[in-house]
């Protein structure tokens, strides 16, 4: 049997006396899209935030291909694309300096970029389809763009497991689209992808499995059989009106 | 035209003049290079806290004959360890924390020198001295510049990386903390730097006028950089020639001149200026109503 791209055993976090993630397990292959859904507060942050080493765990064990989050961290194994609302839009970077930025890792202690980090630049740029783009200013780019902008990002840094924090908020249908090809050539090529959304008509589409989450795993397994009204009721509440709710 | 070249030369000849320029030009670069990251990570309290928590330092080293630099990199060190301190440990917000460690620490400041007999040399640090600086005050300078420039050249990618998105800095492997905490350093060798340039009381504004201004004129950090050393560096010259031809106080003319160029900036930025920002809303205004009119039509 392969190494599993992710594999979380038992995982329980708290803030003070607050239970955010109780006793989650779950495993994910490699070149795989992974949909978790779930409500506010179903700990969707708090789980990514631990596949980051960013909370301390009260148990359980997180795996990225076999190794420990410092570990895959170090080695580049895991990429992050932050939330709409996590970023300064102001910041004085320009969309190929956020692009660079993948690099890091890859670079000597003072970053100085080479030719592979640049021609790495410019092929994550093509692939998002922001090459004319490249010299904006960040903020000066639409919803869409900014979110293929830090998917952009991961591409160059070439992570192998990515979490992408609600990639489709605040997007347009058609800006969506475009999104999910990327993401979709993304797994062709081999990469795993953990993608936290809102969008539960969209789901099936997108991914290759589903996680409901409702601070432990409700549900996994292949969308349709995921997204069933049962599931759903369990995990966003009684009625169909908050179901709706938990789904805006 | 004459009068212009002597306007620069005449001061220059003076021997006190050469390292009041040399400081000043000194303070003033490290400081705006510091300054573009406080203002974007929004830490410019926290430089006006270091600035004035380094004050007790710098008495007691006056008191013990040792280095100022010594004591006041103690103190301004230890000021931020003890805001980060309160900080974690409370309920109290950062910026209460900030409020409270440094005035007390000022306070200390201002009791030690009360005791002290002469203390036209401490009105000196609260105001600054750059007009006499001595040959150690010089050397402790240049040695706090030359490591300041050094770690900034080798590190500036990562200090940018770190006040942009520190969670994907720690996704590749760095360590956020470390590099907070070699901001923080940084930021207290500055201040400990431009303290001798222009007192205690308006480092601050050294720390973080030319990034401010900077970031009114340009979309791109490196350019950011060079804009905000620039001006902070002709502020120095300008105002430590000034205050000699006019026979005022060093720090306030070079602060001053600093602050001249952020209202220049302020008001005719062309990205981001008042004025034309006003220019291209009024002139949208005016284009805008022929255009309805044939639509209607």
């Amino acid at each position: 049997m392969t190494t599993p791209a992710l594999r979380v055993r038992d995982l329980t976090v708290r803030y003070g006396d607050v239970l955010a993630l109780d006793s989650v397990s779950l495993t994910v292959a490699p070149a795989r899209i992974c949909g978790l859904v779930g409500t506010n507060g179903s700990g969707k942050t708090t789980l990514f935030k631990s596949v980051l080493g960013l909370v301390t765990a009260e148990d359980g064990q997180v795996d990225m291909h076999g190794h420990r989050p410092r570990e895959a961290r170090t080695k580049g194994i895991v990429g992050y694309v932050p939330q709409t609302e996590q970023v300064d839009w102001h910041f004085p970077v320009r969309v190929i300096d956020v692009v660079m930025m993948g690099r890091y890792g890859h670079m000597g202690p003072t970053r100085r970029p080479r030719r592979a980090d640049h021609d790495a630049v410019t092929a994550a740029l093509e692939r998002t389809g922001l090459t004319h783009l490249a010299h904006r200013q960040i903020g000066a780019l639409s919803g869409g763009q900014r979110k293929r902008a830090f998917i952009a990002r991961a591409i160059a840094q070439d992570a192998n497991l990515l979490l992408l924090d609600e990639p489709f908020a605040g997007v347009d249908s058609h800006a969506q689209a475009d999104i999910v090809d990327v993401l979709h050539a993304m797994r062709h090529e081999g990469h795993t992808l953990l993608v936290s959304t809102h969008d539960l008509a969209g789901l099936a589409r997108l991914c290759d499995e589903a996680i409901l989450l409702q601070r432990r795993v409700v549900a996994h397994g292949p969308p349709e059989r995921v997204l069933t009204p049962q599931n759903l009721v369990e995990a966003f509440g009684g009625s169909t009106g908050t179901v709706a709710e938990g789904v805006r | 035209m004459t009068a212009l070249v002597e306007w620069f030369t005449v001061p220059f000849q003076f021997d006190f003049m050469r390292r009041a320029l040399l400081v000043s030009v000194l303070a003033g670069a490290t400081c705006a290079i510091l300054s573009c990251w406080l203002t974007l990570i929004g830490w410019s309290l926290l430089g006006d806290a270091v600035s004035h928590a380094v004050l007790p330092g710098v008495v007691l080293a006056y008191l013990f004959g040792l280095p100022f630099a010594a004591g006041a990199l103690t103190f301004g060190a230890g000021s931020v360890a003890l805001i980060g301190v309160v900080n974690r440990t409370s309920r109290v917000k950062e910026d209460a924390a900030i409020g409270v460690v440094f005035t007390s620490l000022f306070a200390v400041g201002v009791v030690l020198i009360s005791t002290v007999p002469s203390d036209t040399d401490l009105t000196h640090i609260l105001f600054g001295n750059v007009l006499g600086v001595s040959t150690t005050d010089i050397t402790q300078i240049l040695v706090m510049a030359a490591v300041v420039l050094t770690a900034v050249a080798v590190k500036h990618r990562d200090l940018t990386l770190y006040a942009f998105d520190p969670v994907h800095a720690h996704a590749i492997g760095l360590s956020p903390r470390r590099l907070e905490a070699l901001l923080l350093g940084l930021l207290s060798l500055t201040v400990v730097i431009a303290l001798q340039a222009v007192g205690i009381i308006l480092v601050v504004a050294m720390v973080i006028i030319p990034g401010a201004t900077a970031y009114l004129l340009t979309d791109q950090f490196e350019r950011m950089l060079r804009i905000a050393v620039a001006v902070s560096v002709a502020a120095s010259v300008l105002g430590t020639y000034a205050s000699f031809h006019l026979d005022v106080s060093t720090g306030g003319t070079i602060v001053l001149a600093q602050a001249g160029a952020f209202l220049l900036a302020y008001l005719f930025s062309v990205r981001h200026g008042v004025v034309p920002t006003a220019w291209r809303t009024l002139t949208r205004r005016r284009a805008r109503p022929p255009r309805r009119d044939r639509g209607l039509r």
